[in-house]
């Protein structure tokens, strides 16, 4: 096992060396190992960086540890071992002000949407202000004129103009995730982090998800970490595919240098047990 | 998309030789998602067994005899009730012509009981607007104490546990005993029956409010958390407006209940309209004690009929 991992990791870094810039990166994983439970594994000594701008994706097979990675970088859940530095923040160190900090400049986006879905779209969208705003204007639901005005504005972008003031369980999936991109947009973040954003969507309502966030990471310059299952979204939108198998990163590189046989090992499968759609 | 589907001896990603290198590790999981398709579920061994014909003779065998059992210990329960207490099934059938000829005689308003009839809707409305009373109060409480117990707002295990437990104790015992217990403490009181109610419908709402809590707003809870919302904004603006329609509901529900309940527990604690019915009754009042019971019903239906109502305005 070791063995296989580690040709594979050479593999895929004397491909990557285009994707590491010099700069201080944005988010940094330094081994970082997470273990549920005292005896699940998730993660086993991770290590990654991110630099800001970059659209990357993660793709690994089901119980691999995805989830876990990107609820690390936000504190849903703590690691057990290792640093993770984001912005300046030292994560595991940070007290309860500063997770605060980080959670405001990350937007996440998850695959069942999880909204308030009794409450109307625009007040969703504005849900993303909460962490910047006082706690007692947040409880009682008073935003600025300016904060609305945005909201629109971001509505509007999004195309869900004429849903703004619909309740959220009226609306579609595609609408659905539409509004949870607005509410991290509404954040102002640096990061957002997707958890499988298109895993409940039709091709169709999955194209226009990926498009958005696509534009978003282009014109707003806001880095966005995808876990996805789908290979050929991964392959089609990403600057960069980190694989994960078992809690181990096996890949880390560019979509092009991604072959048929290292998505076998990434998913640890035989060719013919897999359906995929890359040639 | 393209079904890639071929038989494994002919496409091996890796040569003979690397196999043997690298032997691929064996794993309990299995890639779900891309296998489900293809290869339908796996039967496990023991799903095969259970398939065979005589074990399914075994299964139905086994529910014969578990339903023979069943229906001789219930036989044997009734019997030894029956003798203990010299109570009689057909007795207690023969007599209901008679009880209902004794009602329909005697438990009759007549013009004398109508003049009481301001007295009593005083006590029923006293009554009523305790229930009412009891159940709100008790609702917020409970609404505020379950957030310490449910899964997503907890603040630490162990406390999450000792609200459930203290839920669970306020709840299993019964409003009456409740109503019993307080007599020593406060006497003959409408603060007893007050008490008595709000501790089973706090024990009972706090359950369920734990419930609906983490059923209802779990994930619109952690993306709110992940925007950096502090506790009590996530209370407000993601908690409340996703489960107020279920906690409403169960509101009127309890009011309903208590309603019911307080008029038997006026009896014990003296105040109310139970105790109105009892004294009308033990003064062999039966025209008096049966108006009593026809406003109670009036009551029941009217709430039932105002909740039915506002709960289909608010779903
Ligand atoms: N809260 C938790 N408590 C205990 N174990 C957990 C918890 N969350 C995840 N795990 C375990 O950690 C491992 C990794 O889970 P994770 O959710 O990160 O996988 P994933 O790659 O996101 O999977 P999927 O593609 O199915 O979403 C799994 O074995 C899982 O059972
Ligand atoms: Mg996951």
């Amino acid at each position: 096992m070791d063995g296989k991992r580690e040709t594979i990791e050479k593999k895929a870094h004397g491909m990557t060396s285009t994707a590491m810039t010099a700069e201080a990166p944005l988010l940094e994983f330094q081994n970082v190992s997470k273990i549920y439970d005292k005896t699940t594994k998730a993660l086993s000594d991770i290590s990654f960086k991110v630099s800001e701008g970059e659209f990357v994706s993660i793709i690994g097979p089901s119980g691999s540890g995805k989830s876990t990675i990107l609820r690390c970088i936000n504190r849903l859940v703590a690691a057990t071992q290792g640093t993770i530095h984001f912005d300046g923040h030292d994560i595991g160190l940070a007290d309860k002000r500063e997770i605060h900090q980080v959670r405001k400049k990350t937007g996440m986006i998850f695959q069942h949407y999880n909204l308030v879905n009794r409450m109307s779209v625009v007040e969703n969208v504005l849900h993303g202000r909460l962490g910047h705003k006082s706690t007692i204007s947040g409880v009682v639901g008073f935003y600025t004129e300016k904060e609305k005005e945005k909201a629109f504005e971001i509505l509007e972008k999004l195309g869900l103009s004429d849903q703004a003031y619909k309740r959220c369980d009226e609306l579609s999936g595609g609408q659905k995730q539409r509004v949870g991109i607005a509410r991290s947009i509404m954040q102002q973040p640096r990061l957002i982090l997707c958890d499988e954003p298109i895993a409940s969507l039709d091709p169709s309502s999955s194209k226009v998800i990926m498009d958005h966030l696509s534009d978003i990471n282009k014109t707003m310059n806001i880095t966005c970490l995808i876990n996805l299952h789908q290979v050929h979204v991964a392959l089609k939108y990403s600057q960069r595919i980190i694989g994960i198998t078992s809690g181990n990163i096996v890949y880390d590189g560019p979509p092009e240098s991604l072959t048929k046989d290292l998505i076998y090992e990434i998913y640890q499968s035989n060719e013919g047990e897999l359906i995929t759609d890359v040639e | 998309m393209r079904f890639i589907n071929q038989t494994k001896a002919s496409s091996s990603p890796m040569s003979n030789n690397e196999r043997k290198r690298f032997p691929r590790p064996k794993r309990d999981w299995t890639p779900v998602w891309e296998r489900r398709f293809l290869v339908g579920p796996k039967m496990t061994p023991d799903a095969e067994k259970a398939k065979r014909p005589e074990d399914q003779m075994s299964i139905f065998a086994k529910r014969k005899k578990t339903f023979t059992l069943v229906i001789l210990a219930v036989a044997g329960l009734y019997l030894i009730s029956a003798l203990v207490t010299s109570f009689s099934f057909f007795e207690g059938i023969e007599s209901f012509p008679k009880a209902f000829i004794w009602i329909t005689t005697y438990l009759v308003p007549n013009a004398d009981s109508l003049t009481k009839l301001p007295k009593i809707l005083d006590k029923l409305i006293e009554t009523a607007f305790v229930a009412v009373a009891v159940t709100v109060c008790a609702a917020i409480c409970s609404f505020f104490f379950s957030l310490l117990g449910t899964n997503t707002t907890k603040a630490h295990p162990a406390i999450a546990r000792a609200v459930r437990v203290i839920a669970a104790f306020f709840r299993n015992v019964p409003d009456v005993v409740w109503a019993m217990l307080l007599l020593f403490s406060f006497g003959q009181n409408v603060l007893t029956g007050f008490f008595a109610l709000f501790f089973a419908t706090f024990g009972l709402l706090t359950r369920t409010f734990i419930e609906t809590i983490d059923e209802v707003s779990s994930e619109c809870v952690e993306a709110l958390r992940a925007t950096g919302a502090s506790t009590l904004q996530v209370v407000f603006q993601g908690i409340i407006p996703s489960v107020m329609s279920v906690i409403i509901s169960w509101i009127l529900y309890m009011i309903e209940t208590n309603i019911r309940a307080s008029t038997l527990i006026g009896i014990l604690t003296a105040t109310g309209i139970g105790y109105q019915f009892d004294m009308y009754y033990k003064q062999m009042n039966y025209a008096s004690a049966s108006l009593v019971v026809i406003t109670i019903v009036v009551l029941v239906i009217a709430i039932e009929i105002t909740s039915t109502r506002i709960r289909k305005v608010i779903m």
